[in-house]
């Protein structure tokens, strides 16, 4: 009955940190859990900023001819609305889930390098800072040569090359100022973070799984963060190299994209692009790990196909390094290429098909229980399935040349990356609530967020298809009246509107549950994969003993077995494991080592956006300042303590 | 890929007569107007409507994407009325039973990756197909060099000697084969009524073809994001009967006569020629020396009914806004503010009104 596990608290900069609670426990801990909180909660900060940014943009275009933005302010909002999303929105996010429920689920007790993870998500804000630092200290204008009517403004002044970054347009002649240097300095460090954490989730998972956990019992969100861990491994540095291409371009006087030095323009779009499609299954794949666990849960069913599912994952993102160039077809690739890349990309559409119709055979003949979590994961099928189906008419080369650079393309990969990756990730929100907090979330004001959102997300992205087809281009700050595009407009615009309500209702019922939830219990959803074995909120030191994994959804089979129809039958022992299990989850009978915090990561981060300070103003000062900052954090990290006896199990 | 290869080759020969088939179906006018009327609710006569071909390389297109569209509404209505209906009747009731705990069905499966192949094969071929129809080269085309300006186009005419800007002319049913490059930054020409789109970039030559069926005005924008007044780069096609067509090249090639009386339009000429638009704007005849020309020639100026990119029409309004303060209209404009007065721009004004 007693937990007594005290830290002995010996603070100083010479030993390892210790605090338990307060801003220091935050600022220096390595428990994955904290940090997955942590990057949740930052990449939750910064989908609102896109969304209010997005926000603006349908303000904009409510109206032809709309004055309410300059073309500065909108072109800075579109490419900061991109990139916030992508890079600091849907990644840390799904980066969220891995440091939290990846250790969970393979029974490990943290991930591989501890510190790493740190690493990796201080690296992550101190690169967002950075990249948003450019509102108060960036500077755009017009290309060189060209007029301005007026100053651009503080929002103005935000990188405006758009997220793609298209050469040479975002080249120094054509966007001159500091903003696209922030763009891609910025892309740079966000970059490093990714590419830490995909080694560290890489080396977790086929090092650190609990016995028994073979890798065909793994759950399929941990798959899936394995499949997008070597997706970042390999299409990270592509962009790496092609941000230093441009950083060069832009400060040192290189011509790698420019054609009067015998550059080539095209050169960066297949070099972004081939990180570019990668990146697209870094967002959905984990939302497709979450809509795998979710379903058969709230179906009371196992996952149809579980071997397919898993191997349909690492196909799409085998195959996604071989469809880049449909982001080009309407530059002027061979038509050998582009039938080449027409048939890959349709090739792409079977694996997604197979999942698709797995996730159907999963909900067939189940006992769907259909709360939130369930509710957007149904969501997410639907509204990925109309996304799949315009992706398909991408790979039409010649339709999709009239499709490319409208609104009907930013119509599809919103369904893919809105009704996709963001109603997969609310519904591992709620899922999860309970497990996180202990507390359960409030289910009329989770189900209000998830009509709210279905119907203003239509209604935003639905009209652009046809918006798209009726001739609106991306990217424009103004229509012409006669374009007769008013009246979708206003509909999209409306439903932005709507979706920022949901956003609202969704923030509402997080803040209010989070406080005043009914207290969950540890397996709040009859679940079947062994971290509802844990108890809710889950204690820092995960599981008491290692767990032993005999089968794929090992905790289910614990409390069910089948009878001679196949139905699930309760065990009678069920009842009597599950309390034994609460019991040694909060009362751990062994000894428990847990990596101790440290003050080096946060350290160590905080001096690269000086080094980018330093290349964009070319300064010796704060080049020292960054390596100082990198060489004490490396120090301290190579020679502080390995083990504080932080944790000693004290009874008797 | 190669199996890819394999696998179009030889679904060719079963698929071409389901393509046929499929073919005839959409080709039936009733399905596809209830189509349109199902998208258009409340839109009609979008200038840039890429669902209205004018030609015949929009509508090869055009079929392509129908074709497509078809056979998406047929997999989104048996997918999603699969979803719903599981929902419906697979939602938990207080006498629900346990469900069998099934784990996979591998002949189901293997039938549901089979089936996406096929539906895509019959895709694959037309596509293939029209990718390189769309690319040759049309025999006895009209050749026109499109160059790529932040934020206009530019128009050559190597047969003629014709060099215009904004509003590209052509014959009407005959081929046209574009020969664009661009002098700045990526642009993407795009005439949604006559073809799809297809990049302008530095350094290197890309060809497009258009074909307009019948005389008639179309309405060109460039696709690709390029800077600033991306939005106002705007163009029109005017396609012309081969007479007409004669005589707009004839018109075409005659200079602008010098103006010598002293006529306000003679006074604007003075302007032209004194208050520095000489720097970037050739009037042939008046000012012929060749020079860093990278604003459109303006010797027959008056009879193009827009400017500035094509955002704006051709009229006085318009003329004398554009003139006070070029870059309130087209931000980042490369024309400067000359600080005109009220009486030379009037006189401006006046002047190219006599450029036709």
């Amino acid at each position: 009955m007693t937990k007594i596990i005290e830290p002995k608290r010996q603070s100083s900069i010479f030993r390892r940190p210790s605090s338990e609670t307060g801003i220091w426990s935050w600022i220096t801990t390595v428990d994955h859990k904290k940090i997955g909180i942590m990057y949740g909660y930052a990449a939750f900060f910064f989908l609102l900023i896109g969304g209010l940014e997005a926000l603006v943009l349908r303000i904009q275009l409510s109206q032809p001819d709309n004055n309410f933005l300059t073309a500065a302010e909108y072109n800075a909002m579109f490419t900061m609305h991109g990139t916030t999303m992508i890079f600091l929105a849907i990644m840390p996010i799904s980066a969220a889930f891995f440091n939290y429920l990846l250790p969970l689920q393979i029974g490990a007790r943290d991930v591989a390098f501890p510190r790493l993870n740190a690493l990796s998500f201080w690296i992550f804000i101190f690169g967002g800072a950075f990249l948003y630092s450019t509102f108060i200290f960036g500077t755009a204008g017009a290309p060189e040569g060209g007029y301005l009517a007026e100053e651009v403004g503080w929002l103005g002044s935000a990188p405006n090359g758009g997220w793609f970054g298209y050469q040479p347009n975002a080249g120094m002649k054509y966007s001159p100022g500091t903003a696209m240097d922030y763009w891609a300095i910025g892309l740079q460090i966000l970059g490093i973070a990714s590419l830490i954490s995909a080694f560290n989730f890489i080396t977790t998972i086929i090092n650190m799984r609990t016995e028994g956990m073979r890798f065909m019992r793994m759950p399929v969100f941990t798959w899936m963060t394995f499949a997008v861990s070597f997706l970042l491994a390999f299409s990270l540095p592509i962009i790496a190299i092609a941000l230093f291409y441009v950083t060069f371009d832009r400060k040192f006087g290189t011509t790698f994209f420019l054609t009067e030095g015998g550059g080539d323009p095209i050169l960066w779009q297949h070099l972004f692009w081939l990180f570019g499609h990668p990146e697209v299954y870094i967002l959905i794949l984990p939302a497709f790990g979450i809509v795998s666990e979710v379903l058969p849960t709230f179906s009371r069913k196992p996952l149809f196909g579980y071997a397919a599912i898993v191997f349909a994952g690492f196909g799409i993102a085998f195959i996604g390094f071989g469809v880049w160039a449909h982001h080009m077809f309407a530059s002027a690739i061979s038509p050998v290429a582009q039938a080449g890349f027409g048939l890959s990309t349709m090739v792409i559409a079977v694996p997604t098909g197979v999942k698709i119709f797995n996730w159907l055979g999963t909900i067939w003949g189940g006992k769907l229980k259909l709360n939130t979590p369930m509710l957007f994961s149904l969501g997410f099928i639907g509204m990925f399935l109309i996304g799949g189906l315009s992706g398909v008419t991408h790979s039409i080369v010649p339709a999709d040349t009239q499709q490319t650079d409208t609104y009907y393309v930013v119509a599809h990969f919103h369904y893919v990356l809105f009704g996709g990756a963001l109603f997969g990730i609310f519904s591992g929100l709620y899922y999860w609530f309970p497990k996180v907090w202990g507390k359960m979330y409030n289910e009329s004001l989770g189900k209000i967020h998830f009509w709210l959102m279905m119907i203003g997300f239509n209604l935003t992205f639905g009209p652009m298809h046809w918006l798209g087809l009726q001739g609106q281009v991306r990217r424009t700050w103004v229509y012409a009246e006669e374009t007769n595009l008013q009246f979708w407009n206003i509909v999209v615009t409306v439903g932005a509107f709507i979706i920022a309500l949901s956003i609202i209702v969704f923030m509402i019922n997080w803040i209010f549950s989070k406080r005043n939830g009914e207290k969950a219990p540890f397996d709040p959803w009859d679940a079947r994969t062994i971290e509802w074995t844990i108890p809710s909120p889950t204690p820092v030191w995960n599981f008491s003993k290692a767990p032993i994994v005999k089968s794929l959804d090992d905790f289910w089979h614990t409390k069910y077995s089948e009878d001679e129809e196949g139905r699930a039958v309760k065990r009678a022992e069920a009842d009597q494991i599950l309390l034994d299990l609460e019991e040694e989850g909060l009362n751990p009978s062994e000894h428990i080592e847990l990596p101790s915090p440290s003050y080096f990561p946060i350290v160590l981060a905080s001096g690269l956006p000086f080094l980018g300070y330093a290349v964009i103003y070319k300064s010796i000062p704060l080049a020292l300042i960054g390596s100082i900052l990198l060489l004490i954090g490396g120090f301290g990290w190579g020679t502080e303590p390995l083990e504080e006896e932080a944790f000693e199990d004290s009874h008797e | 890929m190669i199996t890819l290869y394999m696998v179009s080759a030889l679904s060719l020969i079963i698929v071409d007569n389901i393509n046929m088939l499929v073919k005839n179906i959409i080709k039936l006018k009733n399905l596809r107007f209830l189509a349109l009327i199902f998208l258009s609710a409340c839109i009609e006569n979008a200038p840039l409507d890429s669902l209205s071909p004018e030609g015949p390389y929009a509508r090869s297109i055009d079929e392509l994407f129908w074709l497509t569209f078809w056979i998406a509404v047929v997999i989104f209505v048996i997918v999603q009325g699969a979803l719903l209906l599981s929902i419906f009747v697979f939602k938990e009731k207080p006498d629900s039973p346990e469900p069998k705990q099934i784990h996979g069905n591998t002949k189901l499966e293997i039938l549901w990756t089979i089936i996406p192949v096929i539906i895509l094969a019959v895709i694959a071929v037309p596509t293939v197909r029209t990718i390189f129809d769309l690319a040759n080269e049309p025999e006895d085309a009209l050749k026109i060099e499109v160059i790529g300006h932040q934020w206009w186009f530019e128009y050559k005419y190597p047969d003629y000697g014709i060099t215009t800007a904004n509003i590209l002319v052509i014959p009407a049913d005959r081929p046209i084969r574009l020969e664009m490059w661009s002098n700045d930054v990526l642009h993407n020409y795009w005439v949604p009524k006559l073809n799809g789109k297809r990049y302008l970039v530095p350094g290197q030559t890309t060809y497009l073809n258009l074909h307009a069926d019948s005389p008639d005005e179309f309405w060109a924008q460039c696709g690709e994001y390029c800077g600033l007044s991306h939005s106002k780069m705007r163009g029109r096609v005017l396609s012309l009967s081969e007479n007409d067509f004669q005589l707009w090249v004839k018109d075409q090639q005659r200079n602008a006569v010098k103006l010598e009386d002293n006529s306000l339009a003679a006074e604007g000429q003075q302007v032209y020629l004194n208050a520095g638009c000489t720097q970037c704007h050739v009037i042939d005849g008046v000012w012929d020396v060749q020079g860093d020309r990278i604003a459109p020639n303006l010797t027959h100026f008056a009879i193009r009914n827009v400017f500035a990119g094509a955002a704006l029409y051709n009229n006085r309004e318009n003329l004398s806004k554009w003139l006070a303060n070029p870059a309130e209209i087209k931000p980042g404009t490369f024309m400067p503010n000359l600080e005109l007065t009220e009486a030379e721009i009037n006189a401006l004004i006046a002047y190219l009104g006599t450029l036709k």
